[in-house]
Order: structure tokens, then C-alpha cells, then sequence
């Protein structure tokens, strides 16, 4: 059968093109591996200077942070921030708390602002008090990398297959290797799903590396079922292959198909649910709507945080693949503008 | 004799550019049939409205007195592009299988048809070398062994000799006297006017028009004049 004969043909290319397979498995790993190394440190440990405080709070804040507490006066203090060598001072100015902050550093920031509130409130209330705290998704080890890490991995495997797929279809024409396949029997839409199905078989091995090494090697949060996460980022990687496989048809060259990356798939990164969408105008939040990689985002997101069952996004699920299917038949269109038959 | 091609009225647009006018054409079977042209004449556009890759505007085309463009008639037609539009990663062989898997070859045939092909133009001893380390000129032949595998009863062949040196370019020629004789039609197209004398039968193109038609010996001899070359000229409006 002549799809058949496509796949073939399109695994004996990809087992010589060492290279493209190289960047379809091995860019992602290493990009996901950057990220985890800046985004998985450990708690910040914020560095505070005292000067003058009363004791039962110094007390207790010496129990919040234990090996970062100096004590210096405010002019040292000052000179101090000016170097980076410590992120606030504390000390007490008529009767009142006096906080300075460094202040350039959201994470510093944030991570001096809890350890002092903490400290206060410890005083307070003391230790048998403390409020009982429950995580209803996630826990309390989920760090930002867990949080972005699920939306990550269905975005790199969007953008590899897209480079990938999209550039070996419009090579079939610059090549004329197109011509001479449109100048046998074989079907448009046979083209098609030979390439969907021949670069099928590489991104489920993609999927599989990509996302076990995620899971197994890097220790993402994982709450759900691994299989089905498989079946999502297997059915975005098809749907990234049939909208590249479309926009080839509107690229003369491989720069031109390059051209599409800020304009198609940059945008879905911010629509994906990285950053809250909530605030967002409203006009935005429809833009959001008509990405697929907001829905494969949500379904990652849901089965890697939440636990879910694929059953329970279901509709994330059938909008990817109704998007896919819509690509695949455009595509066959498209085809149209090279033989009508 | 029978005819394999026929053309009538055929005139195609791409936009408001003309690129084809009112072309009547037919051809026999068995023969070598050339169309020649300068460059921007219409010759590879009309040669893609015989395969079926594209369509005529206007007109029809007739292939063993079936209506052009269907799927079924072009299992029996060759096509051999300007281009060498082989995979560069794939050895020969492979190149040569995928393309007799699309016209349809048993698996059993395949191994067959493709030692055949390839001893025709010259190349069985390179099949699994890729096509990358290929030459130019094995390039052209592996093509020309891509579009006749399947015992074509039309082969198709677009500047088939371009860029190929004269003694390739003359083994090449020998090899498509063989073809015509094992029955198979050929129609090559050409800016080369030493390779038309080579052709029972020319069509001169010019601006998208049929110019004249006629043997080689015949177009010579109306213009009383002694090459192909001063022949197209005169037929041309005497552009010298």
C-alpha cells in the first residue's frame, strides 16, 4: 500500500539523518534539563542583619534562620545591601518594626518577607497553635519546576516535531520530490497520513524518552497515571506534525518555515497556562482558545498535578485531536494547489 | 499507426500569464517525439499537463484514448523531471523501491524490475551507495531508472541529458533508441538543438505556441536551410 510505502520511506531517511533525530529526542532532553537545574534549586535561604531587636523576636527568628543572622549597625547594614552580601535588615526604629529590603530580587524578596512574618507569628502564637496545613492537589514539595515542567514538556515536543515535520515536507518540494510523487498513482491523502504516521512512529519514541526522563530521571511531580500522560503528548506531537506539514505548503525555503516560530508557536507557550490566565483581558483569554496547546497543556497539567484520569478531560482531549483532524484535512487540500487530482 | 497521445485545444493560465495557447498535438506510437524550445517557452508545463500534474485551463488530453489527468493511466506513464528528485539519504536502491512500491509492484517484481532498471542506465553496480555520494551525471541516470522501472508504455522525459557531459549524453541517447525499440514511446523535451535532430518527430514551442511540426529532415528542408538551429529561427519569424 502506498502509505505504507511512505512510512518506509520516511524511517530508512530518519535512521540515516542521525542528526534530525538527534534534535527530536536529545534538544528537548537537554533544554528540560536547564530548566530543571535553574528552576528545581533549593529553598532560598535569605540573609538578614539585626541591629537593636527585642529579644524574644530575635530569639525567633534565630530559630527561622539559623546560620544567616548578623548583627550590624545601619550604615554597615547599608553598605552591606549596596554589595549583595545580605537581603534585609531588621531592627526596631520608635517602637516599630523597620524592615529594609534589598529589593532587586522577587525571590529574595518574597523568601525574607515569609521567614520574618514567620518568626512573628511564631512569637505570637507559640509553637502549639500552628495551623494544620493540607494540600488538596500537589504538596507541599511542588516547586516551580513541577508547576511549569508539565506544560514544558508538551511545548518542546510541539516545537521539535513542528521544525522537524514541517522542514522534511517542504524539502519533498524544493527537492521535487513532490512532482515526481504527485506524478505516480498515489493519493493526496495518502502522502498525508504516510507522513503521519511515518514521523507517528519517532515522536511516540520521542514522547516515550522525553517523558520518562521528566518522570524517572529529573523526579517531576507525577500524580497521575504515565500512560495517559504518553497518549497526550503523543497526540500533540500529531497535531504540532499536521499544522507544520500545512504551513510548509506556505514557505518557499527552509528560512521561510522558520519564520513561522514567533508567529505560531511562541504565542502558545504564554496562552498554555505557564502564567495565570485569569487576569488576562478578555480578548486574550479567547486567543488562548484557539491554540492547541492550551488544551494539551491543561490535559498535561491535570493528570501530571492533579492526578486526574485522561476520562476527566476528556473534552482537552477531543479538542487536540479535533484540531489535528483539521489540520490533516486542510493539509489534503492544500495539496491541491500541486496536482487538482 | 496508432496514436498514444493526442491534445486538442489545450491553452493553460497561471493568473493572467499565458503559459500555453490553443496546442494541438498528437503522437505516435513507438516513436521519439521532441519538443523543443528556449527556455520560457512552456515546454515543462506542458509536459506536466500530459503526466497530470497539472491541468489544462482549456482543451483536452488523450492518453491511449483515455481523457488525462486519471490515477489509473498514470501507473502507464513515466515521468522523468527536470530535477533529480531523488532522497538523498536513501541509497539507490532504496530510492528505486520506494518509487515501484507507488506504481504498485508485488514485492516479488520489485527486486526484479529495479536490477533491470538499473543495468539500462548503467548503475548496477553503485545501487547501494546513497544518493548523496552520487555524481551529478549518476544522479540523471538513477532518475531515468526511476521513471521507466515499471515498463511505461509513455516515458516522459523533461531535459533529460541537462548538465550531463557529451558521452554520457550520447549513451543515454542510445539508450532511448533501445526503449523505442522494445515499443515503449518517448517524449523528451530540449533546448538543445543537436539533440533534436535525434527525434523522429519535433514540435518547435516558442511563447506557448506550437511553432511547427514535422521530422527533423522535413522542418530542415521546408526552410531550405541546413540545421535544426537556422530552421527554429526561420519558423520563428526570422528573429535573427
Amino acid at each position: 500500500m502506498n502509505v505504507m510505502a511512505v512510512v518506509k520511506r520516511i524511517a530508512q531517511q530518519f535512521i540515516r539523518d542521525k542528526r534530525s533525530l538527534a534534535l527530536l529526542v536529545i534538544a528537548p532532553i537537554l533544554v528540560i534539563t536547564l530548566i530543571w537545574l535553574v528552576l528545581d534549586g533549593n529553598e532560598y535561604e535569605p540573609e538578614i542583619a539585626i541591629d537593636d531587636l527585642p529579644a524574644p523576636l530575635e530569639e525567633s527568628i534565630q530559630e527561622e534562620s539559623v546560620h544567616n543572622l548578623k548583627e550590624m549597625s545601619e550604615e554597615e547594614a547599608k553598605q552591606a545591601l549596596q554589595q549583595s552580601n545580605i537581603d534585609a535588615f531588621l531592627t526596631t526604629k520608635n517602637d516599630a518594626l523597620y524592615i529594609l529590603l534589598e529589593g532587586s530580587d522577587a525571590t529574595a524578596n518574597s523568601a525574607t518577607l515569609q521567614t520574618i512574618q514567620a518568626a512573628i507569628q511564631m512569637m505570637n502564637n507559640g509553637i502549639e497553635q500552628e495551623p494544620v496545613i493540607e494540600y488538596y492537589y500537589g504538596s507541599d514539595q511542588l516547586n516551580l519546576f513541577d508547576q511549569v515542567g508539565s506544560v514544558l514538556i508538551g511545548f518542546f515536543i510541539f516545537f521539535f516535531v513542528f521544525i522537524i515535520g514541517g522542514i522534511s515536507f517542504l524539502r519533498e518540494r524544493t527537492q521535487g520530490t513532490l512532482e515526481k510523487l504527485l506524478s505516480t498513482p498515489i493519493k493526496r491523502w495518502e502522502i498525508v497520513f504516510g507522513y503521519l504516521i511515518g514521523f507517528g512512529i519517532f515522536t511516540i519514541l520521542q514522547a516515550l524518552i522525553i517523558a520518562s526522563y521528566s518522570v524517572y530521571v529529573l523526579d517531576i511531580y507525577m500524580a497521575g497515571d504515565f500512560w495517559q500522560l504518553l497518549l497526550v503528548t503523543f497526540l500533540l506531537a500529531i497535531t504540532a506534525l499536521s499544522l507544520a506539514t500545512l504551513l510548509s505548503a506556505f514557505a518557499n525555503n527552509e528560512f521561510q518555515m522558520m519564520q513561522f516560530i514567533p508567529l505560531v508557536i511562541i504565542p502558545q507557550v504564554f496562552f498554555s497556562g505557564m502564567f495565570p490566565l485569569e487576569s488576562l483581558a478578555e480578548w486574550l483569554q479567547v486567543l488562548s482558545k484557539l491554540m492547541p496547546l492550551t488544551y494539551g497543556a491543561n490535559a498535561m497539567q491535570a493528570i501530571m498535578l492533579k492526578g486526574q484520569n485522561i476520562w476527566d478531560v476528556w473534552q482537552d482531549i477531543v479538542i487536540v485531536f479535533g484540531f489535528a483532524a483539521i489540520f490533516i484535512v486542510l493539509n489534503i487540500f492544500a495539496l491541491k494547489k500541486h496536482r487538482r487530482l | 499507426m496508432s496514436k498514444i497521445l493526442e491534445m486538442n485545444e489545450i491553452a493553460l493560465s497561471f493568473g493572467k500569464e499565458k503559459v500555453l495557447k490553443d496546442i494541438n498535438l498528437s503522437v505516435d506510437s513507438g516513436e521519439i517525439f521532441g519538443l523543443l524550445g528556449p527556455s520560457g517557452a512552456g515546454k515543462t508545463t506542458l509536459v506536466k499537463v500530459i503526466v497530470g500534474i497539472l491541468e489544462a485551463t482549456k482543451g483536452s488530453v488523450w492518453v491511449q484514448g483515455k481523457k488525462m489527468p486519471s490515477l489509473e493511466l498514470m501507473k502507464s506513464i513515466g515521468y522523468m523531471s527536470q530535477s533529480d528528485a531523488l532522497y538523498q539519504e536513501l541509497s539507490a536502491k532504496e530510492n528505486l523501491a520506494f518509487f515501484a512500491a507507488l506504481y504498485g509492484l508485488k514485492k516479488k517484481e520489485r527486486e526484479e524490475v529495479i536490477n533491470k532498471a538499473a543495468n539500462i542506465v548503467n548503475l548496477s553496480k553503485e545501487l547501494n551507495k546513497e544518493v548523496r555520494h552520487y555524481s551529478g551525471g549518476m544522479k540523471r541516470r538513477l532518475s531515468l531508472a526511476a521513471s521507466l522501472m515499471h515498463s511505461p508504455g509513455l516515458l516522459i522525459l523533461d531535459e533529460p541529458t541537462v548538465g550531463i557531459d557529451p558521452l554520457l549524453r550520447q549513451s543515454i541517447w542510445d539508450e532511448f533508441h533501445k526503449l523505442k525499440e522494445s515499443g515503449i514511446t518517448i517524449i523528451v523535451t530540449t533546448h538543445v538543438m543537436d539533440e533534436a535532430d535525434k527525434c523522429d518527430r519535433l514540435a518547435m514551442l516558442r511563447d506557448g505556441s506550437i511553432i511547427a511540426c514535422n521530422t527533423p529532415e522535413k522542418l530542415k528542408a521546408e526552410q531550405g536551410v541546413e540545421s535544426i538551429e537556422a530552421a527554429f529561427l526561420a519558423y520563428g519569424g526570422g528573429a535573427q
